[in-house]
């Protein structure tokens, strides 16, 4: 089975994200970069499916500017063979981002395609759901469990009462929820060695994929401030402001 | 210009996350269709049909759509979208996993997780609640998911809307349902509870998270909440989890104990309207949005709550 992994490049979820003053966007320069953990999560799952004989070979794709390749480079420090970047300067939506994927799909003819639930920078959750429905393939989206069968694949995902299992027929698209596996960190010597490994580029005209955005974002702005309020002395203290003061109780 | 909106049920009771969605959709302005897709889902549609603001309710019922399944839900939604300028669903794990599906055999983008509209502009929260987006489309028709949090459910009139039944769309068999493991709902729902309690890395077990939440919880007729930490520790099962990746919720009352505060946590709690936090560490990120802080321990404070009640 050939595995198709997408990552992203992303603000590091540690970062405090700032809205610029103008209201044009959030603050990027120098801030710091990764994966997106959700992507990671992927590329684990991947990597895994590799070291049980299931997969033959991982493929890393990476819509983005040039610096996407430090992200294609950690994905194949954790395990992929080899990588793709799709490059572009350009914001792109999950609709193009998915369009592009199409192509790569198309040339690489993988089994299973497997992108993370959610880009922790848009919040969209969208790209690996338009991935399957543009191949006419079944969707195990927010999987936290993926087994492998004959011809299929038997994923548990988390749904909002609790978990639900569907069988999904191959090839197949698969999105990776927080607790699929925990992603590991690449050991020294695999960094060095996926410096040798190829990472591909080519650009959205390649592809022959209009990229051009739907939305317009006309402002970006902070969110409306809590006021952060009062330390109490006591449980009584609390209970009192709650009743009279909240009148929440 | 007519609006539809795809109803969240679980088989048996439409969820409030369906009137909620209603009241996003009735800011579009034009008339709202609702549709009811499940098998056997009868009481269902009746029940949507005495929603305010429903001018038509569609039923689908049909086995394909029995676990909302999205490869045959999304060709149903395809089949009728031809009649609609604006297809509208709430950001539940159902809605989330269908609506992508829809949009991309439109060729249309999405709009995700929207907490406002004004005429045909947009707001939507990103970098975990951080920025917040006002977008337009220039789409032909909108494909939209709606924060529930953020919309007051409409209310039942007293007239029905007619119900009318629609064919099936034709299964094309990629997926199959094999079960479902969910909790026995016998507290408040998350995301429209008026109250709830929430438990961190603090308690330290699933036992002590039994001991010290659930009970307070009860007491309040609140639901039962969790971090991160919580939840991959085992603590709590997954759907208790609150945050950019868990629910969102924006009850009157949120409890906090025992819980640090890291962003994608706050995400899904900053439009609560009183925040209670407590934490043995007064520096705890948590204080700095919460109303009324309480610094001590939780396996203290937290008995000392409940029985005070
Ligand atoms: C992509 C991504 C998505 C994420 N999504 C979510 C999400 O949706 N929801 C979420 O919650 N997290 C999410 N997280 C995780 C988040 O970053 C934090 O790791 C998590 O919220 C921490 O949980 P916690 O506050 O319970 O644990 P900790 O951060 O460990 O905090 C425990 C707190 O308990 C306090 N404490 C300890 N003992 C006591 C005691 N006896 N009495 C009182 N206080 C005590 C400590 O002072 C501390 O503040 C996500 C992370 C990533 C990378
Ligand atoms: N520019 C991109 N390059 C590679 N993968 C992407 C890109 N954008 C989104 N994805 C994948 O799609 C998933 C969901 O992203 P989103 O729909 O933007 O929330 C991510 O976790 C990635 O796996």
């Amino acid at each position: 089975m050939k595995v198709l992994v997408a990552v992203k490049r992303v603000v590091d979820y540690n970062v405090a994200v700032r809205v610029k003053q103008d209201g044009t966007g959030v603050e990027l320069d120098n801030v710091k970069m990764s994966m997106n953990p959700f992507d990671e999560i992927a590329v684990e799952e991947a990597v895994r499916l590799k070291e049980a004989g299931k997969a033959s070979e991982i493929v890393a794709v990476s819509v983005g500017p040039q610096k996407a390749t430090e992200t294609l480079r950690t994905a194949l420090a954790m395990g992929a063979d080899r990588a793709i970047l799709v490059k572009t300067d350009a914001k792109v939506e999950p609709l193009a981002v998915a369009k592009l994927l199409k192509t790569v799909v198309a040339e690489e003819a993988p089994d299973l395609v497997i992108l993370g639930k959610q880009a922790i920078d848009d919040d969209s959750n969208q790209t690996g759901q338009m991935l399957a429905a543009l191949l006419g393939w079944s969707q195990g989206v927010f999987a936290s469990k993926v087994e492998t069968g004959e011809g299929m694949l038997t994923v548990t995902r988390e749904v909002d009462g609790g978990l639900q299992t569907v069988e999904l027929k191959l090839p197949a698209i698969v999105t990776a929820d927080l607790r699929l596996n925990e992603p590991r960190y690449a050991s020294l010597p695999n960094i060095m060695k996926a410096k040798k490994k190829p990472i591909a580029e080519k650009t959205p005209e390649d592809c022959g994929v209009d990229i051009a955005p739907r939305l317009t974002v006309l402002k970006t702005e902070a969110p409306k401030k809590r006021g952060g309020g009062v330390k109490l002395a006591s449980v009584d203290e609390l209970i009192e402001k709650l009743k009279t003061e909240a009148g929440v109780l | 210009m007519t609006t539809l909106l795809l109803a969240e049920h679980d088989g048996k009771l439409l969820s409030e996350q369906t009137a909620r969605t209603l009241a996003a959709a009735a800011k579009l302005g034009a008339p709202v269709h609702v549709l009811v897709a499940g098998a056997g889902v009868a009481s269902i549609a009746e029940a949507a049909s005495r929603l305010d603001g429903v001018a038509k309710v569609l039923v689908a019922d049909d086995a394909a759509y029995a676990h909302q399944l999205a490869e045959p839900l999304s060709a149903l939604l395809v089949s009728l979208a031809p009649n609609y300028d604006a297809l509208l669903a709430p950001s539940t794990a159902n809605g989330k996993s269908v609506m992508p599906r829809v949009a991309a055999l439109l060729d249309v983008m999405q709009i995700s997780d929207v907490i406002a509209i004004d005429g045909t502009t947009f707001q939507r929260p990103t970098y975990a609640g951080n920025a917040i987006e006002t977008v337009t489309s220039s789409d032909p028709k909108l494909v939209v998911t709606v924060r529930g949090s953020a919309f007051k459910p409409v209310g039942e009139g007293a007239a029905s809307a007619p119900v009318e039944a629609v064919a099936a769309a034709g299964d094309p068999v990629l997926s199959r349902f094999i079960k479902e493991e969910l909790d026995a709902a016998e507290r408040p729902e998350l995301t429209s509870a008026r109250i709830v309690v929430s438990g961190g890395r603090a308690l330290g077990s699933k036992e002590k998270f039994e001991e010290l939440i659930l009970p307070l919880a009860d007491k309040l007729g609140a639901a039962v909440g969790a971090s991160r930490a919580a939840v991959d520790a085992g603590y709590a099962p997954n759907d208790w989890q609150v945050g950019q990746t868990g629910k969102m919720v924006a009850p009157d009352l949120y409890i906090a104990a025992g819980i640090s505060g890291a962003i994608q946590h706050v995400a899904g709690i900053s439009d609560s309207r009183v925040i209670v936090a407590i934490n043995k560490d007064e520096e705890a990120p948590i204080f700095q949005l919460a109303d009324y802080g309480l610094v001590g321990d939780i396996f203290t404070i937290l008995p000392e709550l409940k029985d005070k009640l």
